[in-house]
């Protein structure tokens, strides 16, 4: 996998976007975590396209909480991952997963209203490219280079400098 | 094994990103928690819960139908009771759109009920009713009058649901008979009759409720709170509307294929109504002229006044004027589609936060139009805050509120970001509000919640009704309320065709006679 990265630049770009992502992600949960309040229900109960009728059912009294649960712990479970750089890639899959939900949710299709967005969009947004980032970071683990997975490498020299 | 300082660096670098992240997220999350907890401390707001109500039990109460046009099969699908071809129709839009109507229908929690009755005057309806709610144990039975189904011993209760002119006839004759009565608004048709609806009522024991399904609504009973608790300070003015732009909206509703002089009792439809040749149009859209109906005063204006009677109980306002016309479907109705209302009440005020005696009154104003469908939403404008009614309800901090004057200029309150917003369907209410849930609030969606689920008002409302029939309690929307809707109504149709001020007298409970006028003579006529 890392023969792919043969440019130290190339790495550092990588770790820079994952830290980003990772950002992101966990700014997002923490918040969710410590507000007790907060519930995607507003957000469920307004989502259109093809999947409607699957979110709205997620609304329901038993499944609510779960939901809202869950999400703030993905949230930070990928925040987590990218930032520390271990499991990333199981990180960015649950990320990607995430993404796909709320990009479903709400899905920028011309025929569809859009609802509560700050830009124009048309089949691709924020959320997709996200989605799209978070793909190559599933493929392109770079832990073993800025994370802690730099610290449980058997053999670092051999990898870690580009051959040129 | 050791680790160096690179080892350290690259392995751990993460690690005060991470706390740092974290540190961000909690500290914002806890300082919006805290200006949350204090501005609600401050508000003292509690959002209403649904309320529980005694079992219907015994025996099924026994209800005859009068009316099964448009809204009475509304009604009866509240009840519990959908005709065959509105469950087909409903598959067919499931398959197609996705529409969850029928599912709702059918997750209705089933009523202690049996239809027994129908009295309506087009026999294809009445027809529909015998062959879709009748059950091998019971057989819906066809009245030719309401007269006939009130004594026949036969009913426990009846839905009014025909057009205005028959509502207080048939509302007194059943009060009068010990038969429980739930009629559609407006309550009546007629100054007199409005003052006979409220004897019978007093002097019956039979339960009486007016169609105002609105005051189920959730949001409406925190709206209520909300007054109690002075958080808007004095409102000076409330805004209603309606906002409609297609046929439906203007009562032109469809004409039965099968209607004729044949299938429809014409002479019986007409009642005390003018003596006209029989008239499809007249039948089908009677909303359209004041024989039959009340335009937008009786028909729209109700529920906004009911709505807002329901939150500030500020009763019949001491004037009203009203100005507008037939501006946008000149199709031969007599009733205005463009209408403009105030409605003033000197007297009325719901609390001050300033020196006493500097705020008195309010003005309410309805403003509607059949021309365009622009949504604007009902807002009540106060001292200290505004709020916006809807399902969900928003309240706005006043720039120049005295009673949050400090929290402004703390910045705890921002006059453009709301301080409470209330979503019955949310499992608690957020103050502070996040632009998303702004957003959602605007957009109003369109029910109210019990725990969570998607409830039909109307369901509540005739709910309520039938539980007051079994187990005895006071009604939301009685004689006292429709007593208040049918007299504003009646006085803003009465502004309205005279182009004149109409004065409400509080002590004497009487609309101020104006010399050489007859009252209901204008408002039956045509003009």
């Amino acid at each position: 996998m890392t023969d792919v990265i043969k440019k130290e630049s190339l790495l550092k770009s990588v770790v820079f976007l994952r830290i980003l992502i990772g950002w992101h992600f966990l700014y997002e949960g923490v918040i969710k975590l410590f507000n007790p309040d907060w519930t995607a229900f507003g957000y469920l109960a307004t989502a259109q396209g093809p999947f409607k009728s699957v979110f709205i059912a997620l609304t329901n009294e038993a499944t609510m909480g779960w939901v809202d649960t869950l999400n703030t712990l993905v949230l930070i479970f990928v925040g987590v991952t990218l930032i520390l750089g271990i499991f990333e890639k199981w990180g960015a899959i649950a990320g990607i997963g995430l993404l796909a939900l709320y990009y479903f949710a709400h899905p920028p299709f011309p025929w569809l209203e859009q609802q509560n967005v700050e830009g124009s969009y048309w089949f691709v947004n924020k959320n997709l490219i996200e989605i799209a980032a978070l793909w190559i970071l599933a493929q392109l683990p770079t832990g073993h280079y800025f994370g802690l997975q730099y610290l449980f490498k058997k053999e670092p020299k051999t990898i870690k400098t580009p051959q040129s | 094994m050791k680790w160096t300082r690179r080892d350290i660096l690259k392995g751990l670098g993460g690690l005060p990103i991470l706390g740092t992240v974290w540190w961000a997220g909690t500290a914002n999350a806890l300082i919006k928690s805290k200006d949350r907890s204090e501005i609600l401390e401050q508000l003292k707001i509690e959002p209403s819960l649904p309320t529980a109500l005694p079992e219907i039990g015994g025996e099924p109460i026994r209800i005859g139908i009068i009316g099964f046009g448009i809204r009475g099969e509304q009604l009866c699908r509240a009840l519990g009771f959908a005709t065959k071809e509105w469950i087909e129709l409903m598959k067919e839009e499931e398959r197609l759109s996705g529409n969850t109507q029928l599912q709702e229908f059918l997750d209705q929690e089933k009523l202690n009920l049996k239809i027994t009755g129908v009295c309506d005057i087009f026999d294809i309806r009445a027809e529909n009713v015998i062959a879709s709610f009748s059950t091998p144990d019971n057989k819906v039975k066809r009245y030719g009058t309401h007269q006939e189904m009130i004594r026949s011993g036969e009913v426990d209760a009846v839905i009014i649901a025909t057009p205005d002119h028959w509502h207080a006839p048939m509302a007194i004759d059943a009060l009068e008979n010990g038969i429980h009565v739930y009629v559609e608004k407006p309550m009546t048709h007629t100054i007199e009759e409005t003052y006979r609806l409220r004897e019978a009522a007093k002097n019956s024991n039979a339960h009486l409720m007016v169609g105002h399904q609105h005051r189920q609504t959730l949001s409406f009973k925190t709206a209520s709170d909300i007054i109690d608790k002075k958080v808007l300070g004095h409102v000076s003015v409330v805004q209603t509307f309606t906002n409609r732009n297609d046929d439906n909206g203007a009562w032109n509703y469809d004409i039965h294929e099968k209607a004729s002089e044949q299938t429809i009792d014409w002479d019986l439809f007409l009642g005390s109504a003018p003596k006209i040749p029989f008239n499809k149009n007249h039948f089908f859209r009677w909303r359209k002229w004041w024989a039959y109906g009340s335009g937008l005063s009786g028909d729209l204006l109700t529920h906004d006044y009911d709505r807002l009677n329901c939150v500030l109980n500020m009763g019949i306002p001491k004037y009203i004027t009203a100005s507008g016309g037939i501006y946008t479907h000149n199709d031969g109705r007599n009733v205005p589609d463009v209408l403009q209302v105030n409605m003033d009440f000197p007297d009325f005020s719901t609390g001050s936060s300033q020196v006493k005696g500097k705020e008195k009154g309010m003005t309410f104003t309805y403003n509607a139009t059949l021309g365009n469908g622009y949504n604007r939403p009902t807002i009540l404008m106060g001292h200290d805050a505004s709020m916006e009614l809807g399902n969900n309800l928003t309240i706005w901090p006043d720039g120049g509120s005295t009673k949050y004057a400090e929290m402004i200029e703390e910045g705890m309150m921002k006059p453009n970001v709301p301080i409470y917003h209330y979503n019955p369907g949310a499992n608690v209410p957020d103050a502070v509000s996040s632009a998303t849930s702004q957003y959602f609030a605007d957009k109003g969606l369109m029910w109210t919640y019990i725990d969570g689920v998607r409830v039909n008002s109307t369901y509540l409302h005739l709910r309520e009704w039938l539980s007051a029939i079994k187990n005895g309690g006071t009604l939301s929307c009685g004689i006292k309320e429709g007593f208040d809707e049918a007299i504003t109504a009646h006085m803003t149709g009465l502004a309205y065709k005279l182009g004149r001020r109409i004065e409400w007298d509080h002590l004497e409970e009487k609309i101020i006679p104006i010399e050489g006028i007859d009252f209901d003579e204008i408002l039956l006529g045509s003009t």
